[in-house]
């Protein structure tokens, strides 16, 4: 029976056609998905990747919302030219807590992996209001209603619980303090700053926006822009240990 | 069963033909699981955390009444009996959902281009993003994305399934209710997601941006799609499947697969719209890009093949060039397309071996792909004359020609020292509009064309010389569109890396950006000429159905004797 005969059994036989396709199309999805999950040297071993803090996970639940990741990468490649301009080459581990993930496709505007720092907070709050008061030639839109809206301190709780299910480390301490602790980050003169320090390394308090009261959507995107790419020490990074 | 027996009651009080009149099982099931529904959403609603997901919910509140309401109404206007399987031996087609497919396809295409038009001037004069959330780029491009690819795409795939699968089977469509479920629930989906992406529910994947009730919804609307697909293959009475309906089953196979790889997430509440992915980081990106890219090699590329392979040999009148390139060209291609997901990720934090993995299958893609294109080209053979006389004809023909240049770029950006250039940049939106509006287009405006007057029973098109119009106008605007793409991404990509004799960048990031100015108007000017096209052509089409000339059927007495 030749190959043309035989295949005549697909042709006739519907059932056996969709479990010939299925077969088919299951295994390179199985090839190249399932190793990321068990081979050990898929994400480095790196110290200093927290979880988001409340605000930053907030601001960056803005960032989805308005579809930031479809004009800015965040996903810096090891060329000469992208590590001159935005630093070092992105590692796996700085998206490991990132659900979902916001490396981009497109860089209308330049990548944000590691935007933290580097312009103040003013800067931001102009830029986000009116990016044209600031870079003349940008095509970013403006998001004025960032600074009128307020954020909900007590929804984030449940929105860290979702996360820690999905695998996130969220700590009982961390959840149970959520809203306390957004509060905290967006105001330097809140009691609680010391004991929110103590429980995200590295996080930033500030008063983002500039203005008092409830902290608002641009504080909470602010505060996830400004630690964007900031957690991990480069100096103490050991590239050799993590080579693949 | 208990509103089927209250119809049952009320109808045979009333003068019967001489069978009496009861709802199906199908009938009175979808009613009552439609009006549980409809409570449940008014619920949801009433609880709702967010104020989208209680628009949403009482939309589909509304909207499962409404299928209540539609059912019902149905029941009474229809006679005692089911439409018949065979009417003097012929097979009684199913051409209701197949109208309103190309309805709707025609009504979401203009809606896609007008609102890629939209975006486009967005780049190009950032002042029309009016400061307002709702209607900012960032939230217009997925809507212009699922309006084209899932909206305008998606009917025009499932009208034309739905087709094809009859004819080639010489079968009604199995089900009764069931095709309109897959019709109106897929267009009630699309409706949900577009809405949402206005009002800021997204999940943030790209092409897969809508949250996880709109995602169940599609589950559910897709397994009918399918049961009803295999359901008519089954009942065939040609011996062999047609070619076409091999595509066909692999584009809903395949996407179901897909659409349940990327899409698992835990919602932070049943009364809430927003949800978090269950895959993180590196994970997340490889399923999403597994995913991204086999829409486009399963939903743009598999579901379109299969119009290729029905509609250019029935407009040509030639049979499809070779069989056993088919076979060759249907295997490989869904062997290989799946693969190919890695190079959307080049130099990133994926590990270099699934990025080769990934560059080496889609540089091997290149065969299959023009291996199907020899096969819808050579089609021709011995018709090429019809190029000259027939504009729909020729508007398959060229989409064949734009998708063998698209399959062509594909796997050169896929090398890796290419794609460090072409990533990140205006070259790939040249690269996928190529394929989009060239390929899946063209493809899509010549079987609306053939499909239209053949479902509501014309003997042509009200005007083939306005489709004349509408091919050059839109090749006119293609060619504008992507030879613009490419210099921009290409200018971008080399000034992103320039650097000065003294060894410092010599562009800043806003140079670049003020670079692609003037490209992005030539841009927006190609995608006006394609709405302009696409506006031809809805008009044409609007013309037919309302004053085309009938095709006078043959009596079936008259027919020769086989």
């Amino acid at each position: 029976m030749s190959f043309w005969t035989r295949h005549q059994i697909l042709e006739k036989n519907s059932i056996v056609l969709v479990l010939g396709i299925l077969l088919v199309v299951a295994i390179g999805g199985l090839v190249e998905i399932t190793p990321l999950f068990y081979l050990k040297s898929t994400i480095e071993k790196v110290d200093g990747v927290r979880p988001y803090t409340p605000l930053e996970l907030a601001g960056r639940n803005i960032y989805v919302r308005e579809g930031c990741y479809l004009c800015h990468s965040q996903m810096i490649r090891p060329l000469r030219d992208e590590v001159e301009r935005y630093g070092h080459f992105s590692l796996a581990a700085e998206s490991m807590f990132d659900h979902p993930f916001q490396w981009g496709s497109k860089r209308t505007g330049p990548d944000l992996a590691r935007v933290g720092a580097k312009y103040s907070d003013d800067w931001h709050v102009t830029h986000l209001t009116n990016p044209r008061a600031i870079v003349p030639q940008s095509v970013m839109p403006g998001y004025p209603f960032l600074a009128r809206t307020e954020v909900d301190p007590d929804a984030i709780a449940d929105h860290m619980r979702t996360l820690r299910t999905v695998g996130v480390p969220y700590t009982d301490d961390q959840i149970a303090n959520a809203a306390a602790d957004m509060k905290a980050q967006a105001d330097p003169d809140n009691a609680g700053t010391d004991a929110f320090t103590k429980r995200y390394a590295k996080a930033v308090v500030r008063n983002f926006d500039g203005k008092p009261g409830t902290p608002t959507e641009m504080d909470a995107l602010i505060a996830y822009l400004q630690m964007l790419g900031t957690l991990v020490d480069f100096k103490l990074y050991n590239e050799k240990a993590n080579l693949r | 069963m208990v509103s089927g027996s209250v119809f049952f009651q009320r109808e045979s009080a009333m003068p019967q033909p001489s069978i009496s009149k009861t709802m199906t099982t199908g009938e009175s099931g979808l009613a009552f699981i439609f009006a549980v529904t409809a409570f449940l959403c008014l619920v949801a609603s009433a609880k709702a955390l967010d104020a989208p997901f209680a628009f949403h919910a009482a939309l589909s509140a509304a909207a499962s009444l409404a299928a209540v309401f539609f059912i019902i109404n149905r029941y009474y206007d229809r006679p005692a009996s089911l439409p018949p399987q065979e009417i003097n031996g012929r097979p009684n087609y199913n051409l209701g959902p197949i109208k309103f497919t190309a309805f709707m396809a025609m009504f979401w295409g203009i809606a896609g281009f007008l609102v890629g038009l939209i975006i486009a001037s967005q780049l190009a004069w950032p002042a029309l993003n009016f400061d307002l959330q709702w209607i900012q780029f960032g939230r217009l491009r997925p809507l212009h994305t699922s309006a084209v690819i899932f909206a305008f795409g998606g009917n025009v795939l499932i009208g034309t399934s739905f087709y094809v699968v009859q004819k080639s089977c010489r079968a009604r469509l199995a089900g009764d209710l069931a095709p309109w479920f897959v019709v109106l629930g897929y267009n009630y989906f699309i409706l949900i997601a577009g809405t949402g992406y206005l009002l800021g529910v997204t999940q943030s994947k790209e092409y897969a941006e809508p949250e996880w009730y709109a995602d169940l919804w599609l589950t559910v609307v897709w397994v009918c799609y399918l049961l009803v697909f295999l359901g008519t293959i089954l009942k065939r009475k040609e011996p062999h499947i047609f070619v076409a309906n091999w595509f066909y089953l692999a584009f809903i196979v395949t996407i179901a697969v897909l659409h349940l790889g990327n899409n698992p997430a835990l919602p932070v509440s049943v009364f809430g719209s927003k949800s978090y992915i269950v895959w993180g980081g590196i994970q997340d990106a490889m399923f999403q890009w597994w995913y991204g890219h086999n829409a486009v090699g399963f939903f743009l590329t598999a579901g379109f093949l299969a119009i290729m392979y029905y509609f250019i040999p029935k407009r040509a009148e030639r049979p499809v060039y070779s069989y056993r390139l088919s076979i060759i060209h249907f295997w490989a291609l869904i062997f290989l397309y799946i693969w190919a997901g890695p190079h959307h990720l080049h130099y990133t934090a994926l590990p270099d071996w699934t990025q080769t993995l990934g560059m080496t299958f889609s540089i091997m893609l290149w065969m299959p792909s023009w291996g199907g294109m020899i096969n819808g080209l050579m089609t021709l053979s011995g018709a090429w004359d019809k190029l000259r006389t027939d504009p729909v004809l020729r508007m398959l023909v060229v989409s064949v020609a734009f998708y063998g240049m698209s399959t062509f770029e594909g796997p050169m950006m896929s090398i890796k020292v290419v794609n460090s250039l072409s990533h990140y940049t205006d070259w790939t939106i040249g690269h996928v509009h190529s394929g989009a509006l060239g390929w899946v287009g063209f493809v899509s405006f010549g079987a609306l064309y053939c499909l239209v007057p053949w479902v509501w029973n014309r003997k042509g098109l009200y005007s083939l010389k306005l489709v004349n119009w509408h091919f050059w106008i839109a090749t006119l605007g293609i060619v504008l569109y992507i030879s613009a793409m490419w210099v921009s991404g290409i200018l971008q990509g080399l000034m992103w890396r320039a650097y000065t004799s003294l060894g410092f960048l010599e562009y800043s990031f806003i140079e670049t950006v003020e670079a692609m100015h003037p490209f992005y108007i030539i841009r927006a000017a190609g995608g006006a000429l394609f709405l302009i096209g696409a506006l031809i052509m809805a008009y044409n089409l609007w013309m037919t159905v309302r004053v085309g000339e009938q095709e006078v059927q043959m009596p079936v007495a008259l027919q020769p004797a086989e």
